[in-house]
């Protein structure tokens, strides 16, 4: 089932002097899955992340992303993953409509596609009156949304979503949630950081890091079951209380 | 596989092209929302030409003097007339004595006072040699330098006069042209000033800020995830930027001509050409600006105190170079402001060709290339 996976990651290192932020992490993220990547402050998941963005140059380690190799095929990879992170990432200033065409232009797509698009996200989002509108002006809940419809706007095989419903309310998170399932059925795998436990269990799979290392991976329920917990809370808290390292 | 390979080579470009627009779009639609921010950016050269050329001029019009006339004979009157009737004098009091003369100058009316001895007219005819005493007030030495200057040349165009009529056997004549400016109006120095300020401003620190805050708010990382090369990021927020400072380069020029009278003597090509020149260096210096600070207010301290300081204080334009002591001197040859000031001076006042100014040009040409050089490598730094 090789090429069920569509991240690969081997003993992927980053090191910034003597400091070892992601140390030698190994898994897998399979086609299609919501992968939870969970880790308290500090415990280089960010870091992690952005290495497998291309934004960051591993120290050490292998790892492909869509099937490209994180050392060497960085465009390829940029092209292949949307992302959306735990700062607002739409131009305030910029109509709903606006921001639309400019993600669609820096992704390439012609202008048939990005109108298309355009009009499908905005009845998808009941946002068409707003289409005209600057973003700034909307509500934070259906800003986030639209923030996830632009990330997956390009139709990318996998979307890395950093803390995507920090400051959202509990309805928000749910329906924000419910973005994130239709996006999986569609067959885009969802790679996703969250401080929220109850958004771990949503997930197909987590990864918990603790001191830049991987200390735990399977589904919610094995973890549960593993560590003797009645949720994931207590999982996380388990594995976090171990770390050395003080978060930021 | 050969058309195949050009089909996808020419959907690449196709792609590129996209993105670059796409994104140069948005920053003009980022200017066009903050009309505030327009409209100072457009609005500042405007406002600057019109303050330095109709207030802040250092040119001396309608003086107030006084006149202590001892003589009361035809060549005083017509001395005094002259005097009068040139644009810089306004003869304000005629005194009667000596002790009047400092009174008028505490009393702050008059910046100078012309003493005629008595007997003028016939020391002038007889002995062939009278004399004019000339008392400013120093409290202000520009001032005072100039209106005596102004007077003594109002007091020679008289004496020639005279003389030509009574044809001296010999006379030294010394005549005094003021070249490429012969009205010494102040225009000639601040146009030039003028351009470089609003153009360091509009692209250095706007440049500057418009990036760090796409830092600031996290939208930078986004463009960064995004397939679009960083190169192309930095050079599509320059790309508004450049045309707004366009705009304010035709601008400066038509102002400067049309009702400030400053004339463009040399090529309106090479003068146009150096100004993009000096608006690329302003913009390359914007993004290492950038690429340095970590907040918008220290883009804007950056841009302000280490450029737009130096600009007004060691480029020539307020304070001539050749006074200042040696280490300033020195500092001022880093500033690109300076190299501009010689070059527009040069070229739209003495009417010069690339042949008098290769050497300026040359020197902010590299100036370009190392400011960008050094903005790429560091933002590419930024991404590891």
């Amino acid at each position: 089932m090789a090429s069920d996976k569509i991240i690969t990651v081997d003993h992927l290192t980053k090191r910034f002097g003597v400091f070892t932020a992601v140390d030698a992490i190994t898994f897998d993220v399979h086609k299609g899955e919501i992968f939870g990547f969970l880790g308290a402050n500090g415990a280089g998941k960010t870091t992690a992340m952005r290495m497998l963005c291309g934004l960051s140059m591993p120290t050490s380690g292998k790892a492909t992303v869509a099937g490209y190799d994180v050392y060497t095929q960085n465009e390829q990879i940029k092209k292949s993953i949307g992302y959306m992170s735990q700062k607002f990432s739409l131009y305030e200033d910029l109509t709903v409509k606006e921001n639309m065409q400019l993600y669609g232009g820096i992704y390439g797509k012609s202008n048939a596609f990005i109108k298309e698009k355009t009009a499908f996200i905005l009845e998808h989002l009941h946002l068409q009156d707003e289409a005209n509108k600057l973003v700034g002006s909307l509500p934070l809940g259906w800003k986030q949304k639209l923030a996830f419809s632009v990330a997956i706007f390009h139709e990318p095989e996998i979307v890395f979503l950093d803390e995507p419903t920090g400051g959202v309310d509990p309805v928000t998170r749910r329906e924000f949630w419910n973005m994130i399932y239709q996006a999986a059925d569609n067959g885009i795998t969802i790679f996703v950081t969250t401080h929220y436990m109850d958004e771990a269990e949503y997930c197909n799979r987590v990864s918990i890091m603790v001191d830049g290392k991987v200390e735990a991976l399977d589904t919610p329920a094995m973890l549960k079951q593993q560590y003797q917990s009645a949720t994931m809370d207590d999982v996380f808290l388990k594995l976090a209380r171990k770390a050395t390292r003080s978060g930021d | 596989m050969k058309p195949q390979q050009h089909t996808q080579a020419k959907q690449k470009n196709g792609a590129a092209r996209r993105q670059f627009f796409s994104f140069v779009k948005k920053e003009l639609l980022h200017i066009w929302r903050d009309k505030r921010t327009l409209f100072i950016l457009l609005g500042m050269p405007v406002v600057q030409i019109i303050i330095f050329g109709f207030a802040l001029t250092n040119e001396v019009k309608n003086s107030k003097i006084a006149v202590l006339d001892q003589s009361k004979d035809a060549a005083t009157a017509s001395l005094i007339a002259e005097l009068n009737a040139s644009r810089y004098f306004d003869v304000e009091a005629n005194l009667t004595s000596y002790k009047e003369i400092e009174a008028a100058f505490k009393k702050g009316k008059i910046k100078l006072a012309v003493l005629l001895p008595s007997q003028f007219a016939e020391d002038l005819k007889h002995v062939n040699k009278a004399s004019v005493q000339l008392i400013a007030d120093a409290s202000d030495p520009n001032v005072a330098n100039t209106l005596t200057n102004y007077a003594t040349a109002v007091i020679m165009d008289y004496q020639d006069r005279i003389t030509n009529k009574q044809r001296l056997p010999y006379s030294i004549n010394v005549e005094t042209r003021m070249l490429y400016n012969p009205q010494l109006k102040g225009a000639y120095n601040f146009v030039p000033g003028v351009m470089a300020m609003v153009l360091l401003l509009v692209c250095t620190m706007m440049t500057a800020i418009t990036i760090v805050r796409e830092k600031e708010m996290g939208t930078m990382e986004i463009m960064l995830v995004s397939p679009m090369r960083p190169q192309m990021v930095v050079i599509a927020k320059a790309v508004p930027y450049f045309l707004l400072s366009s705009i304010n380069i035709a601008s400066i020029l038509l102002l400067s001509v049309f009702a400030l009278e400053v004339p463009i003597n040399g090529s309106l090509l090479l003068l146009v050409t150096e100004s993009l020149l000096f608006t690329l260096v302003s913009l390359s210096l914007g993004l290492l600006i950038s690429s340095a600070a970590a907040s918008q207010q220290v883009a804007m301290f950056i841009s302000l105190v280490a450029l737009f300081l130096p600009t007004v204080m060691l480029s020539g334009f307020m304070f001539p170079i050749e006074n200042m002591p040696f280490p300033l001197r020195m500092i001022s040859n880093i500033v690109p402001a300076k190299w501009f000031y010689i070059i527009v001076r040069s070229v739209m006042i003495k009417g010069v060709g690339l042949a008098a100014v290769w050497k300026e040009t040359l020197i902010l040409t590299g100036m370009l290339l190392f400011f960008l050089t050094v903005a790429i490598k560091r933002f590419k730094i930024r991404l590891q």
